[in-house]
């Protein structure tokens, strides 16, 4: 039954090409009760911070959207994510970082034509502490700074007690727990600790893995840091917001850019990717959050090439993340999971750059077949 | 390993023997070819890793010196695609590597070594052949589920409370000060340590069992207490076989990942104490892989070579040690 569809899918994809580039953002959900048109098997590799919600929505996708497409998502992490896009071993790669000049180049060079990027989640870093007393601390740059630094060791220093008046504030060792491995969360996190506090950025900088100040404790992956900070009566320590909200996890409140304490809600991280200025190149990161926005915001980018794919997967494509960023449903499941999905705007901008995808080879009429096997690298 | 088997009898010439066929004369030829090959693959791998990871990892020894890498205490990773802009030095990461293989064969040996006697002369045989199973048994559980367990249950009920213990008491001693984080590399040591008992257990019980009886009924009879016979007859003749099974579990240990991994806290420096945290080499590499630029490839390459250098003078270490007990002993199966 699901092979005669695909088939049938198959001939239905050479002529409907141009509608499905065209018209599958609003009427995703008329697609999803007509079966869909498309037929591909992509695969992906990169960011694992975003890998529940891509696994939800590929499952979605591929049952009630467009049955004949399959998605293949490898949560491998951002690093071996660009390489393996670099390398051309995937049809799309993703990263908590931007493809950088330099690696634009290099993907430029290696087949032949432009890379695209574009954001498709935001996602906010908090900070967790093990006391459910302390529900509400407010912390800001600096004081968590001085707290990984080991200058601020227990919750009722007066730095803290400055921010938190009216907070019967413990007299426990803060034990600071980091992630062990290397993590798009320890970037987002330094990256906004570096923005905000001077010395931070001279003494330990940004990056996914940093040397950290002795005594600190790592715990590897989102849920080592989890037992780091429950097995510790002081503990506190920084993952991302849908895990924190899937552990149920006291987190902290951070002072942003207008002096406002906020709660990391997942209002608080749309607010701040509306709040952040956003290039064309879709190089940027969410720095200096002010208004209702919370301050430790990253996002996920997905990257794709401007040439080189077989035409089917190319729709595919364009098809798969143009209903992830519209589709009501798709928007819903990334607010439940904790992910903040883009704003209208900047929604509209992002298909507008995802449908660059191929674009520079567009088929010629009728001969969309033609030349595609030998430029597509991907299906290897 | 270190039992040497005695030199096996060479066979009779099959040109001048009474095999006269065709088959008869090919068949010699034929095994000798493919039992040499399959030998030699062993070699031809282990070739092809340390040349191929040496290659790759070689601008980072190129920048630190070979000695810089292996005693630096700084690692900075840059994330260059084209040049080496950070600083390796694995000194820590070697250093957690060696603490808790360390710590895993202080408890495993002793531990193996009774289990092993009491299997194989104590135990009651309906008693003795579970818990031989339940030992193989433990053998096969993953390392992951060893790290699972041990972080989430193992640390904080069991470890975590005779830690603390343990500091107040012997905090003033350098490897006992605190503070007492829950992970860490006697955490990681101990888990090890139970990963590696069973492999251990193992080897050492078939080697055990198989002494021969006369010499054991020969001390009896001389008037030798249990105890007697099992310390001065059945362990010291079983010596090569409990040195081949400490290689093995202290291989095991140097190259263990994931549980180390998510019990020692993964930090990039290091501390005398053993509940300060740190990184094994392994586990280094494990934890930044994923999202590794290729600079940081390179760098955990060629950590990759040091554990692979570590790991040959440790064993080359362990057979001197071996070979001089060995003479001083008169053990001739060593």
């Amino acid at each position: 039954m699901r092979n005669g569809r695909s088939k049938l899918a198959v001939l239905a994809a050479v002529p409907l090409l141009a509608a499905a580039c065209g018209g599958g953002g609003d009427d995703a959900g008329g697609d999803s009760s007509g079966g869909g048109d498309l037929s591909a098997s992509l695969t992906g590799a990169g960011a694992s911070f975003p890998d529940p919600l891509f696994q939800d929505w590929i499952y979605s996708y591929t049952n009630d959207v467009q049955p004949g497409v399959d998605v293949n998502y490898q949560s491998v992490g951002s690093g071996a994510g660009v390489e393996q896009f670099l390398e051309q071993t995937v049809d799309f790669g993703s990263s908590e970082e931007h493809l950088s000049e330099e690696e634009l180049a290099t993907a430029a060079e290696a087949r032949g034509c432009e890379a695209v990027q574009f954001p498709v989640v935001f996602g906010s870093v908090v900070i967790a502490v093990n006391n459910p007393d302390l529900e509400g601390l407010v912390l800001d740059a600096e004081t968590i700074a001085k707290i990984y630094d080991g200058q601020i060791t227990s919750f009722d220093d007066p730095a803290i007690a400055e921010l938190n008046p009216d907070m019967d504030l413990p007299g426990d060792e803060i034990v600071p727990v980091h992630r062990a491995d290397s993590s798009g969360t320890t970037a987002v996190f330094s990256h906004y600790l570096s923005t905000e506090v001077d010395w931070w950025a001279d003494k330990y900088g940004e990056g996914k893995e940093l040397e950290w100040a002795d005594g600190l404790v790592g715990g590897q992956q989102n849920d080592g840091v989890a037992q780091g900070i429950t097995q510790n009566p002081g503990g506190l320590g920084y993952v991302n917001q849908s895990f924190a909200q899937e552990a149920g996890l006291t987190v902290a409140h951070v002072v942003n850019e207008d002096g406002t304490p906020i709660e990391p809600t997942l209002e608080a991280t749309i607010a701040a990717s509306e709040e952040a200025d956003i290039p064309d190149n879709f190089q940027f990161s969410i720095d200096d959050i002010g208004g209702e926005g919370y301050p430790i915001a990253g996002t996920n980018w997905i990257f794709t090439y401007t040439c080189g794919y077989e035409q089917a997967s190319a729709d595919a494509i364009i098809d798969f993340w143009t209903w992830a960023l519209t589709d009501e449903g798709a928007r819903d499941v990334a607010g439940e999971l904790g992910y903040a999905p883009l704003g209208e705007g900047l929604t509209e901008r992002v298909i507008a750059e995802l449908e660059k995808t191929n674009a520079d080879n567009a088929p010629a009429e009728g001969g969309a077949e033609e030349g595609e096997a030998e430029a597509d690298t991907t299906e290897e | 390993m270190s039992t040497e088997a005695p030199e096996a009898p060479k066979a009779p010439d099959a040109r001048r023997g009474t095999l006269q066929s065709g088959k008869g004369r090919l068949a010699d030829p034929i095994f000798k070819w493919t039992v040499g090959v399959c030998g030699t693959v062993v070699l031809v791998i282990l070739a092809l890793m340390v040349v191929r990871t040496t290659a790759e990892a070689w601008p980072v020894f190129a920048k630190e010196g070979f000695f810089g890498f292996l005693l630096g205490e700084e690692w900075d990773s840059g994330r260059s695609r084209t040049e080496i802009t950070g600083t390796y030095g694995a000194w820590p990461f070697i250093y957690g590597t060696l603490v808790t293989s360390a710590i895993a064969l202080a408890i495993a040996l002793p531990l193996s070594i009774m289990i092993a006697v009491y299997l194989t002369h104590l135990a009651p045989s309906r008693l003795a052949k579970p818990l031989s199973y339940t030992v193989e048994l433990l053998a096969a559980v993953p390392s992951v589920i060893f790290g699972l367990w041990g972080l989430h249950w193992f640390l904080p009920h069991v470890l975590r409370p005779f830690f603390d213990r343990l500091e107040a008491a012997m905090g003033w001693f350098f490897l006992f000060e605190g503070p007492v984080r829950g992970v860490g590399y006697l955490p990681a040591g101990i888990v090890l340590g139970i990963m590696i008992l069973p492999i251990m257990t193992a080897i050492i019980r078939e080697v055990v069992a198989v002494q021969p009886l006369e010499q054991q009924m020969a001390a009896y009879a001389l008037g030798s207490t249990r105890w007697e016979v099992v310390t001065k007859v059945v362990l010291p003749a079983s010596f090569s076989g409990i040195v081949a099974a400490t290689m093995l579990g202290l291989g095991r240990a140097l190259g263990e990942t994931i549980a180390v991994l998510m019990l020692i806290g993964g930090s990039q420096s290091w501390g005398g104490s053993l509940f300060d945290t740190g990184s094994s080499m392994a586990s280094h590499i494990a934890a930044t892989f994923g999202e590794a630029a290729p600079e940081t490839r390179t760098g955990l390459m060629a950590i990759g070579v040091a554990l692979f250098l570590v790991t040959m003078v440790v064993n080359i270490l362990a057979r001197v040690i071996v070979w001089r007990l060995g003479q001083i002993t008169g053990d001739s199966a060593v």
